[in-house]
């Protein structure tokens, strides 16, 4: 007893008063990016032939944030005069299309969805579906449950059964040896239904895209409301998106 | 014992005429005697060039290489050794090699084989649905099966498990995966050099700086590259730091299996401050982007030097502090002892690796067998439990915890100004290159082969889970089915890590 007191007593309160107050990352976290326009077009041309996952369209000077893995190499190749990555974790898509940027990333609290957010009011249960990937999505959701995001003080829960769901979060290329379990899922949600597509993965394929084994891409089997990018998106970015599309 | 194996060493690149290439039959039969010496399987997989190969890499205090051609059947291994029954699998679903007589033939992942040969299952694949396969089953009055997942109750990976029970104590589990395969392996040898660090860094984003520095010692070695030395102590940190997040969010889980909330609720908040740390070097919570071919991507700076040393003296008493709380508990010693038991006879017939085989008496731990990079310089011996229990997994993660962090305490005494060797040089042609690092979960190993341009012709992972799922199967055994989480967070293995 002496000893969990005592413990109790050094550990103290942890607990983050984000979105309350703003949170500072590292210097080398990859956030929302920059992206300058008027960057000599070589060296457009350098980061988009070295960008592992082809995200950069060197004409339209855009970024597909859907398919970029955050690996910072168009940043060092080109010295941050093309892309320059801030570490502003606060960004998050409605619409598939919006993830191709030019730098403008419209505001999440204007697209949220209105009717879902009076339906659900201060409450949240969501059914998480992990389709593939590399489980580390799974993990920095997972992580909102610790002490400092202490996820449930906002709301939102992650529930065990599909029928106490009120929507699906993905992570995850769909595998094909996922695609029916995670069909079923959804199908196993109460109707209205909402769902959350986490990491590069579940945007895009990630850094499996192309390969035989994954089946088509989520958005084109589900309708996805909320996409959420990174590889994996930081828990932070995680919790503003739910809380700017839902709360 | 007298065999044609060729001696290699961790990470040095050969060339493939010098491996030797053996009638079938003597390789078979070296290969089996080498197994009954008390010699283990690092690697043991199929290739086509242009017909169809096997390589096999062994471990006994050194590592060895051979090859031979491969005929479409054969007389099962397993029969003599369980420690083939999932390399057998797996070559009979990754190139149609069939092992007769195999004790239990099914697929390991669920996809194609790879040349397009008729499937040894009899599956066609057309349907996304895995699970045309048999589980095994006991018959009785008053046997029930007890089938979990693929999709489980908690934010996890999947994968389905299947009880067959007498009341509540458990007789057999069956563990199938392969729901996360995403073709990793093929990907590797089709898709374009600059894509493979981040196809690398997505096998097990918990073991992502592990895989980053096999895969970049491998490329090393086929190009020529060396890296300097305070790239390989850069490497080291990141290494022992991936490892400290992922034991000491283990602890946590365990504590909370039990229903002790508090360790739980702390040390899982400490792992998250060890992944902040990763985050501040490389700029990814699990340090993805950061360990390079060539080095690392940037060098660590004086200033996080500092941040580092601080962070690591303000939470060691605290992790201390917790461990006292957990590790003398009577509660929980209850319910972690003789929980979920490992015999050394066991695992050593299946070949355990990492946490679970030093719990179990097997002091294998790569950094000490076969140190690369600056673990040459460190001393790793390793310290072991016999009593293989859940118990004795937890403890061998708690002592390792300590022990990574006086390393990463000593190596952050010294300025750091890693150089990156970033020019791509071409792969060396007809080379082979096997890489082996202890990944926190264990032996973790990449193997290369390059073709007569240089080009990837095969490439192989094998994650310390595809050891350890058997040692989880056989851990259930005799406990009950409740125990079930509790023996499976003590083994916390990979789902996807496996699957590739
Ligand atoms: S950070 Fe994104 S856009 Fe830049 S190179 Fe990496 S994947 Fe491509
Ligand atoms: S998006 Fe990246 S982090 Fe998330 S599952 Fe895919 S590979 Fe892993």
């Amino acid at each position: 007893m002496i000893k969990c007191l005592r413990n109790r007593w050094e550990q103290g309160y942890r607990t983050s008063s984000y979105p309350k107050e703003k949170i500072s990352l590292p210097e080398r976290y990859r956030g929302k990016p920059v992206i300058k326009k008027d960057c000599d077009p070589k060296i457009i041309e350098d980061c988009a032939m070295n960008c592992p996952q082809e995200a950069i369209h060197p004409d339209q000077c855009t970024i597909d944030l859907g398919r970029c893995v955050f690996c910072g190499t168009c940043e060092r190749i080109g010295k941050g005069q093309f892309v320059e990555f801030t570490n502003d974790f606060e960004f998050a898509f409605t619409q598939k299309k919006d993830c191709i940027t030019d730098g403008h990333i419209p505001d999440l609290h204007q697209d949220a969805n209105m009717p879902i957010k009076k339906l659900l009011g201060k409450s949240l249960q969501l059914r998480q579906v992990s389709a593939g990937g590399c489980n580390a999505c799974e993990a920095d959701t997972n992580v909102l449950n610790t002490p400092f995001f202490d996820l449930s003080r906002l709301g939102i829960q992650f529930v065990a059964s599909p029928r106490h769901a009120d929507g699906l979060l993905v992570t995850g290329p769909v595998t094909r040896n996922m695609k029916m379990a995670l069909l079923q899922t959804y199908d196993a949600i109460p109707s209205p239904k909402i769902v959350i597509a986490l990491g590069s993965c579940a945007l895009s394929g990630g850094p499996f895209r192309d390969s035989p084994e994954i089946s088509e891409s989520l958005d084109s089997l589900l309708q996805v409301d909320l996409f959420i990018p990174g590889c994996p998106p930081h828990p932070l970015t995680i919790l503003y998106a739910l809380l700017a599309y839902f709360k | 014992m007298k065999h044609a194996f060729l001696k290699i060493k961790n990470g040095e690149r050969v060339h493939r005429e010098s491996i030797p290439h053996l009638p079938f039959d003597v390789f078979c039969d070296q290969l089996i005697s080498f197994v009954f010496h008390k010699g283990h399987i690092v690697q043991f997989f199929a290739y086509m060039d242009p017909h169809c190969k096997w390589l096999v890499v062994l471990r006994n205090s050194e590592l060895y290489v051979a090859g031979c051609d491969v005929p479409e059947k054969y007389l099962s291994f397993t029969l003599q050794y369980e420690k083939f029954h999932m390399f057998e699998r797996e070559m009979a679903e990754q190139y149609a090699i069939k092992p007769m007589g195999h004790p239990w033939l099914k697929s390991v992942r669920y996809h194609h084989n790879y040349p397009g040969k008729p499937d040894c299952f009899g599956n066609d694949y057309f349907d996304d649905i895995p699970g045309c396969y048999p589980f095994y089953s006991i018959q009785g009055e008053d046997i029930h099966e007890v089938g979990v997942g693929p999709v489980h109750a908690g934010i996890i990976e999947p994968g389905h498990f299947r009880f067959n029970c007498i009341g509540e104590k458990v007789l057999h589990l069956e563990i199938q995966l392969g729901y996360q395969h995403r073709g990793v392996e093929q990907l590797m040898v089709k898709a374009p050099l600059k894509r493979l660090p981040i196809i690398i860094e997505g096998i097990a984003g918990d073991t992502a700086i592990a895989n980053s520095i096999c895969f970049s010692q491998a490329v090393e070695a086929l190009s020529s590259i060396s890296i300097d030395q305070d790239a390989q102590i850069a490497r080291t940190i990141v290494l022992e730091l991936e490892r400290l997040s992922n034991h000491i969010g283990d602890l946590g889980a365990l504590s909370h299996d039990v229903a002790f909330l508090m360790p739980a609720a702390y040390y899982g908040r400490i792992r998250g401050d060890f992944l902040n740390m990763l985050l501040l070097l490389s700029g990814n919570r699990f340090g993805k982007g950061w360990v390079r071919p060539g080095g690392v991507n940037d060098s660590i700076t004086d200033d996080q030097r500092q941040q580092l040393i601080k962070s690591i003296n303000l939470l060691r008493p605290q992790i201390e502090h917790v461990g006292d709380l957990l590790f003398n508990n009577s509660g929980v010693l209850a319910r972690f002892e003789s929980t979920g038991c490992v015999s050394a006879e066991t695992s050593e017939k299946i070949g355990l690796v990492g946490v679970a085989g030093r719990a179990s008496g097997s002091p294998y731990d790569v950094r000490h067998a076969f140190p690369s990079g600056f673990y040459t310089n460190l001393n790793n011996e390793p310290k072991i439990e016999t009593t293989g229990d859940v118990l004795a997994r937890a403890k061998v993660r708690y002592r390792e915890i300590k022990r990574s962090l006086h390393i990463i305490e000593t190596l952050l005494q010294h300025p750091n100004h890693s150089d990156m060797r970033r020019k791509a040089i071409p792969f060396h042609p007809s080379a082979f290159v096997v890489t082996l690092n202890e990944a926190w979960r264990g032996e973790l190993s990449h193997c290369i082969i390059t073709d007569k341009n240089g080009n990837i012709l095969r490439y192989k992972v094998k994650d310390p889970s595809f050891h350890n799922w058997t040692g989880l199967a056989l851990a259930l055994r005799g406990q009950e089915i409740s125990d079930f989480p509790l023996c499976n967070k003590s083994f916390n293995l990979s789902y996807c890590g496996f699957d590739l």
